[in-house]
């Protein structure tokens, strides 16, 4: 018994004690106690991983230079890989929107057959209006079809290869299109010039033609389907002393970006020249 | 190909560099080049499937010009630089002279002074401008194919 009592007042004296220093950690009153004996050890602890990081760095760094180096021309070789990929797909992209145009117009009118086919080069002469195209006889495009995109008349098939196909462009100064204006129903000849203009001729005089008005194919001459969009007029040029009315079209393609055309590949263009008649000397 | 996808899309006025016609008079200037001709009516007919000129013109204005440098390089042989201007120059306007004459035969009713003012002088300069690249390279190129030229 008298061992035992000891015993039991040394246990509940150190549980008092635990208890009471947890309760004065707890409640912040051992905190100035803690720093003065805590702060010392901190201090030794910061300056012995100071140096030992100074010394580890000191060992290592140059090793870090040349894998980081090595990294960054990898790195640099992505970027450069992901740039040169990043184009093709912006280039894709604009390619298949123009496709998808042509895929709206084309199932705007179902009555005609289309093939489609991509710019790949311009005539070398500069007097010269014309298109070369990726598709020829081999995709069964033939002389005289009408091409066309999803803004308007763009020409016609004027030679073919079994690959490629050469296109004369209504702009081109040989060009001669038969068109008449959509409100006022008058036929007229297109023509293409030097300057890659477009111009209306031999419209009558009476003919009320307003600026803003739409030119479309007549059909007549059997070398376009009728009712093609060609362009609007831009300007009037009408002299009382003259037979006929001039006018300026603005056309309805931009030759300067055509990339992709559509060809009317169920369209068979009429060769009008045996019933013409014969000049007689 | 270049002259079909580049040189075509950059045209000055209604102007464009024909890049051909400057390495051929390039080539025909050099002293040893023997194969001047054949690379005349090769172009010839190369451009003949590509533009709508008639297929006989392309060969004919290269052949002229050919004929015409060839000329230049045995009389102006000590001052190539001046015949190469002149060989381009005058070969520009043979160039575009034949092809008006053609074009304007053939019914497309090209107003001259518009054709000379509007595409023949753009082209000229062009011409001029890209003379001297070209014959660069091709000196380099003759260099390289006839090495004994060297000594």
């Amino acid at each position: 018994m008298n061992s035992s009592t000891p015993r039991i007042w040394q246990t509940a004296v150190i549980v008092v004690l635990v208890a009471g220093i947890i309760a004065l950690a707890l409640s912040g009153f051992l905190s100035p106690a803690l720093r003065t004996v805590l702060n010392p050890l901190i201090r030794v602890q910061s300056w012995i991983s100071t140096r030992y990081m100074a010394v580890y760095e000191f060992l290592t760094v140059p090793r870090d230079i040349t894998s980081l180096r090595n990294e960054n021309a990898e790195l640099k070789d992505q970027v450069s890989q992901l740039q040169s990929q990043n184009l093709q797909l912006q280039q894709q992209i604009r390619e298949a929107e123009v496709l998808y145009a042509l895929l709206d117009f084309a199932r705007t009118s179902p009555e005609n057959e289309y093939t489609a086919a991509a710019v790949i080069g311009l005539d070398t002469n500069p007097f010269l209006r014309y298109v070369i195209i990726d598709k020829g006889s081999d995709d069964g495009l033939r002389h005289g079809m009408p091409v066309v995109t999803e803004q308007g008349l763009v020409g016609r098939v004027d030679a073919v290869t079994a690959g490629a196909a050469r296109v004369q462009l209504i702009t081109d100064p040989s060009s001669r299109i038969n068109i008449r204006l959509q409100s006022t129903q008058t036929k007229a000849m297109l023509t293409g010039s030097l300057v890659g203009d477009v111009n209306i001729e031999m419209i009558p005089q009476e003919t009320d033609l307003q600026i803003g008005e739409v030119v479309l194919t007549s059909g007549l001459g059997g070398n376009y389907p009728a009712d093609i969009l060609v362009g609007k007029v831009i300007s009037v040029q009408s002299r009382p002393n003259e037979l006929f009315q001039t006018a300026s079209i603005q056309p309805a393609v931009d030759f300067s970006t055509l990339r992709a055309v559509l060809v009317i590949t169920n369209f068979q263009p009429v060769d009008i020249g045996p019933l013409t008649p014969a000049t007689v000397p | 190909m270049l002259q079909m996808v580049v040189v075509s899309r950059l045209p000055l006025v209604h102007g464009t560099a024909d890049l051909v016609l400057l390495a051929l008079i390039s080539w025909a200037l050099q002293e040893r080049a023997r194969s001047a001709w054949a690379w005349a009516i090769l172009a010839g007919v190369f451009v003949s499937f590509i533009s709508a000129l008639p297929f006989y013109m392309p060969v004919v204005i290269y052949v002229l010009v050919t004929a015409m440098a060839r000329l230049l390089q045995r009389r102006v042989w000590q001052t190539p630089i001046l015949a190469l201007l002149v060989a381009v120059f005058v070969g520009t306007l043979i160039e575009h002279g034949l092809s008006l004459v053609t074009l304007n035969v053939l019914g497309a009713g090209i107003p001259w002074q518009e054709g000379f003012g509007l595409v023949t002088v753009p082209s000229l300069l062009l011409n001029l401008a890209m003379a001297l690249p070209i014959y660069t390279v091709i000196v380099d190129l003759s260099r390289s194919v006839y090495p004994e030229a060297e000594e």
